[in-house]
Order: structure tokens, then sequence, then C-alpha cells
């Protein structure tokens, strides 16, 4: 599971009101090269929440992105693309391959294997 | 990529081993599957490039195809965890990035609106009533630009109701009617081989 999905997982339990974002418990990271589209990047960046993406990337090992959500004009520049360079490697090139997804408002643990989160949820928590 | 490579490669794909009939796990053969990509991109530019979501993805024939059709980013949700070790092996031998997720679809709330489209071949609610109105249901609040879906063509008066009054469509439309052939697979099966008549459908999300 890559962090362009993890921006988008909650956690659904009945009653729960902030299950965004789940905290990311890694055992295992990979890392894949995959081509850089600065298009796609730019757009995304308009829709991604932008401090979970910090935070997960830092649990996966990367902490390069800067905490604050960068100026849109930053991203819009082709002069410079260091920092959307970042975001694609954060978005798209980590794995979590082993550990677990966390509901950030009851500590339920989501496992993660094989690079497949289990969001299954019990009986008594729908 | 042309049709006939497309249909190619996924004709290679695993398929289910051992096919359960509560989640009416039925393959999506790669005939219907590389057409439904196909036309998702080459008419309507939804595929290439964009951020695509394959809901009830078994082992993931549609979001294979649309991995080969250069989709930025696919990720293919299913309930049934064998079902999703086949569709990574499948992945990981054409050599594409698909995440995968274990979540039941109706059960599922994305956040934000990352998800530009949802391709889907669901249950067509045979064995759970209402299964299909589900998936639509789920995927209609999930895409940003569109869901491609197949439905009987029995259901499509019902189908194009519920989209645009119950789902928030800004418009639905069956864009071609496709034989869809039903090997026997089960032992309720009674004949070898049918074939029924589905819709490929494609629905607009009034911006959300």
């Amino acid at each position: 599971m890559r962090l362009i999905t993890h921006n988008m997982l909650s956690c659904n339990i009945k009653g729960v009101t902030n299950g965004f974002p789940l905290k990311v418990e890694a055992e295992k990271v990979i890392e894949k090269e995959i081509d850089f589209n600065p298009d796609f990047l730019r757009r995304m960046f308009a829709k991604i929440e932008w401090k979970a993406l910090v935070e997960a990337a830092r649990s996966l090992g990367y902490a390069e992105l800067p905490e604050d959500s960068p100026d849109a004009t930053v991203i819009e520049s082709a002069a410079d693309e260091s920092l959307l360079k970042k975001l694609h490697h954060a978005l798209l090139e980590l794995h979590l391959e082993e550990g677990a997804l966390v509901c950030p408002e009851t500590g339920r643990k989501f496992p993660v294997n094989k690079g497949i989160p289990n969001m299954l949820l019990h009986e008594d928590e729908v | 990529m042309k049709l006939k490579q497309l249909e190619g490669l996924l004709g290679d794909l695993q398929q289910f081993s051992n096919p359960k009939v509560e989640l009416e796990q039925y393959p999506t053969g790669p005939h219907i599957a590389s057409r439904m990509l196909f036309t998702a991109e080459n008419s309507y530019g939804d595929i290439t490039g964009k951020v695509v979501a394959d809901f009830g993805c078994g082992c993931g024939t549609l979001s294979a195809a649309a991995s080969l059709l250069d989709a930025a980013c696919v990720i293919g949700f299913d309930i049934d965890p064998q079902s999703l070790e086949t569709a990574s092996l499948n992945a990981d031998e054409l050599e594409v990035e698909i995440d995968f997720v274990q979540c039941d679809i109706t059960k599922l709330e994305l956040k934000g609106q990352i998800v530009d489209t949802v391709v889907m071949n669901p249950p067509f609610g045979t064995r759970k009533k209402g299964a299909d109105m589900e998936f639509l249901s789920a995927a209609m609040k999930v895409a940003s630009q569109a869901v491609y879906s197949l439905h009987k063509t029995s259901t499509r008066e019902h189908i194009k109701r519920a989209a645009l009054r119950d789902f928030n469509a800004k418009s639905a439309e069956v864009i071609c009617e496709l034989r869809y052939d039903l090997p026997k697979l089960y032992k309720f099966h009674k004949r070898k081989e049918v074939d029924i008549a589905v819709d490929l459908w494609r629905f607009e999300p009034r911006q959300n």
C-alpha cells in the first residue's frame, strides 16, 4: 500500500468521528521507482491532506517533506521541481509492506500483510 | 496500446481458483474487460494519468487493464483475501503497480476527492438482492469524474432511475450492450455455459 491510498482511508467503526488520518506502524517498507509525472502530482497536491501525508511518510522513515503545506505557487513552479520530486516519492514510491494502520480515536489496529491493509470491521464495530 | 494487445495480456491472468458463490464471484473475461477500459480511455479520457479505483476487484482484471492503459494510480478493493492474493500475483506478473485494500465496499468511506474514476464489475444482485445497487451507490460517492459499471440489461430502467434520483448522477448512459459468458462455475449451474446480456454503463457524478 502506498501513501496516496493511505491518504483516503479512514476508520469507519460505528460512532468514531475522528477516524482520519490513520497512524502508521511500519515493520517493513519497500521502495519502487516509478515514472515522474509532474502534472499528475500538481493535480494531486490540490486534493491530498498534506499533514496526513507528512506524518505517514515519517512513519515510513521519509522525513523530507516540509511540515507545513507548501504554497501552491511553489508546486506550480516549473523551474524547481525538487519539492514535486519529494511529493512523488512519498505518495507513489514508498510501500508499506508489513505493519498496521491505527485508528487515531480508538487505537484499533488494521493489520497490513503483504502490502494489503485489512480494513474489515468486526460485527460489533458496524 | 492496441485493444487486441490489451485483451491478450488480460487473457493470461489467473482467475478465481475457488469461487465463492455468496460473493457472486465471476471472472471478468478479457474480452469485456479490455473493451470496457479501452472505451473509457479512448472515448472519454478517463483512465490514462488518472486515479482509478476498482470496486470488488476480485482477481484484478479491471485493475490490471487500467494499469496497462497508464492510469497514474490504481487501487483495487475487495472483501475476499484469496482473490486479493491472486490479484496481487497478477499485478506482479504484469509488472504493474496496483494497491489493494481488503474491505467491505458497502462500509467503505473514502476521504477527499482523490479518486477520479471507478471501474467495476459488481455482483449482479442475484444472490444478495440489492448488492449491485450498494456498489453503485458507493462508487458514485467516491468518483469525482466517472463510474464505469456492468449491470444486467434486464435491470436497465431501474439502474437509470436509481442513479439519477438516488445516487447523485448528473448523467447515466449505456455505452454498449455486451454478452457476458458465464462458464459453468458452480454446481447449481445446469447448463454448460450461458451468456447473459449486460450493459456497460458510464455515470457522471454531480460535483460532490
